[in-house]
């Protein structure tokens, strides 16, 4: 299939797709800055923390100013809660001020590495899907928790390359290779992915799209990364429909030493 | 094992000890770690890293922009009360001050207009401030004052005398969520020659302080050494250790540090060891290098000029258009007594104007409502 063409898209609860790369609204220096990066990376999906925000009064936000609603949709995440009862209450405010009910779940209970919480996610997860919300769980790369989450109902799952702004790449990988193996909805690989070959690469894996903030916040040219980081999500793309070969861990000998076996004379 | 109990593994004699050993080989060593022991840090504060100051910058500002981003938070301080019982020598509301600057403690309505103007102004994060006077400003009063804080800002600490568990947790229901405590030195005889009298005088009640606000639910905890009352060097090396022993047993907690320097002072008290700036920029970077998740604010005690180099060297938040005196915003005239003179006394905007045209954005909000626990119905 030709990802340049409008086939290769992909689903998040009934709701189509074409770029598989999510963009993190944090830590850009301006809002021009952050629309820059929006728009070069053609995604359409931007997620948005709620402790960031003061929806009910948009005064001296930068950051809801740089997206454009019309062209991508706003995904409100929990960012800084601790407990599956904090994430449940931005989300409620969230949907209740007129956004729609997608929410990217994020608990992290230690500010240091901002690691998710499972057991918080699990519970939070559970109660959102019964609340009618469309759940997308930031977690570690668990491929059991995976399954529960999809068990609970959640959209996708989105588990972390390495820790949140490392950028360190897909550290995760052997996990995150058995959670594509087994998953039945999107695999979102989300936090750690620092370079747009981290974002090839984990596309190159199976991932359904990648999730990318401080290596696009942290660049000098902020739209310029952001359209490395969209040509690398669909080269891994194009690569992974094409069928990558096979990786070897033993070199297959142009001299071989038991070919004396099989020697006819 | 109690943090005294460990701070006193790293006496004195052996930090300066290692202090007078360290070599430019170390230093190297401690720049290019990963993680960084406590060894690397000392390195990194030794007169051997003067030198590799440049370096060290450099490390500081990449390691600070990718935990933090291009962004400072903006806060602003409310002093509720300048009555205080302690007698500490270097304070301008020591017992001992007997200065025409009215005492005074204010009423819930003046906190309230307080609120009011900085909230017009755009702050979502304040920190509220007492003496050390349990009498004037009791808990109470200060759990009321947090929950009118609450009516306006999504991020509300304090800055108070050291209470117990059950105090902390009283704050909380009233929607606190952060405690700011510095123990001004970790050399307990200059602590004890500082603090001559009051409640403020009990070293060890103050140490653990922290750990006390944390288990009772507080999620921001700030630390910080008073700078010119001892040697740096050592108090600094003591400040994070404190700071990486929070982090593991309050491991919800997120600890920050501040930088308070002295300098405006009571004519009688002169710091006994004065910091310059070369050692001020050292030792955030050392710390910034050792410590590089914790949020580093530096208030408008500093020049504008001296802020400003400072920012991208690891600050990750800023006070703004700050006044040190009770019902100094709403009524910026009043005669009250001041804690000390501020001097950045740039206005908010232009606060504002200069972090945006350095390349950062300055970010108001940075908590919700959502995360402190939610206030009993009763008070609502």
């Amino acid at each position: 299939m030709d990802t340049n063409s409008p086939m290769d898209t992909f689903t998040i609860a009934g709701r189509l797709f074409s770029s598989r790369l999510m963009i993190g609204t944090g830590k850009f220096p301006s809002a021009a800055a952050l629309r820059a990066a929006i728009e070069a990376s053609g995604s359409e999906i931007v997620t948005v923390a709620l402790r960031r925000v003061d929806l009910n009064s948009p005064e001296h936000q930068s950051i809801l100013s740089a997206i454009d609603p019309k062209k991508q949709l706003i995904l409100p995440n929990t960012s800084g809660a601790q407990t599956a009862e904090e994430a449940l209450k931005l989300a409620r405010l969230a949907r209740a001020s007129g956004l729609e009910p997608w929410i990217k779940l994020e608990l992290t209970p230690e500010p240091r590495y901002l690691l998710p919480d499972p057991i918080q996610t699990l519970r939070a997860a559970e109660q959102l899907v019964k609340e009618g919300f469309v759940v997308l769980p930031y977690i570690q790369a668990d491929p059991v928790l995976a399954k529960r989450l999809e068990e609970v109902g959640t959209a996708t799952v989105m588990p972390l390359g390495a820790p949140i702004g490392s950028n360190r790449g897909v550290q995760t990988k052997e996990m995150i290779r058995i959670i594509i193996e087994q998953a039945h909805v999107p695999v979102v690989v989300d936090a750690g992915l620092g370079a747009p070959s981290h974002a090839a690469e984990a596309m190159e894996l199976g991932a359904d799209a990648v999730l990318v903030n401080t290596a696009l916040s942290d660049a000098r040219d902020h739209g310029a990364m952001a359209k490395a980081f969209a040509l690398a999500t669909t080269a891994g793309r194009m690569a992974y429909l094409a069928g990558l070969g096979p990786q070897r861990s033993l070199a297959a000998a142009s001299s071989p030493l038991t070919g004396f076996l099989f020697n006819q004379d | 094992m109690t943090f005294e109990a460990y701070l006193n593994e790293w006496p004195e004699t052996l930090v300066q000890e290692q202090y007078a050993t360290l070599s430019e080989r170390q230093v190297e060593a401690a720049l290019s770690a990963d993680r960084r022991t406590p060894e690397n840090l000392l390195a990194l504060l030794s007169p051997a890293a003067l030198p590799f100051l440049e370096a060290m910058a450099q490390e500081a500002n990449k390691q600070t922009r990718r935990q933090f981003g291009r962004t400072v938070s903006l806060y602003a301080p409310i002093y509720l009360s300048n009555v205080c019982g302690s007698n500490c020598l270097y304070c301008s509301f020591s017992t001992v001050n007997a200065g025409k600057e009215t005492r005074t403690t204010l009423t819930p309505t003046q906190i309230e207009d307080e609120c009011r103007t900085l909230a017009k102004e755009g702050f979502s994060s304040v920190l509220l401030l007492t003496g050390d006077a349990v009498h004037a400003a009791p808990p109470e009063y200060i759990a009321q004052a947090c929950t009118i804080a609450r009516r306006w800002f999504s991020s509300v600490a304090v800055e108070v005398y050291s209470m117990t568990q059950e105090e902390y947790h009283l704050l909380c229901t009233h929607g606190l969520d952060g405690v700011t405590l510095y123990q001004e030195t970790y050399h307990k005889p200059t602590y004890l020659d500082m603090h001559r009298s009051g409640r403020k005088r009990d070293f060890s009640f103050r140490l653990e302080a922290l750990e006390r606000a944390a288990n009772a639910g507080v999620r921001r905890l700030g630390a910080g050494v008073l700078l010119g009352l001892y040697k740096w060097r050592v108090d600094a090396f003591w400040l994070a250790l404190h700071a990486r022993w929070l982090q593991t047993r309050c491991w919800n907690s997120t600890i920050a540090l501040s930088f308070p320097r002295l300098k405006h002072t009571p004519s009688a008290f002169n710091p006994p060891f004065p910091v310059s700036d070369i050692n001020m920029v050292q030792m955030i970077l050392a710390l910034r290098l050792f410590l590089p998740e914790s949020p580093f604010y530096l208030s408008t005690r500093e020049a504008p000029s001296f802020r400003d180099k400072l920012l991208p060297l690891g600050i990750t938040a800023m006070s703004a258009g700050s006044s040190t005196r009770p019902g100094g915003y709403a009524a910026p005239t009043s005669p009250t007594l001041e804690q000390f003179q501020i001097e950045d006394v740039r206005t908010v905007a232009e606060i504002k104007t200069f972090i945006e045209k350095s390349g950062y954005d300055p970010v108001w909000k940075d908590y919700d409502q959502a995360f402190t626990e939610a206030v009993p119905k009763q008070l609502q």
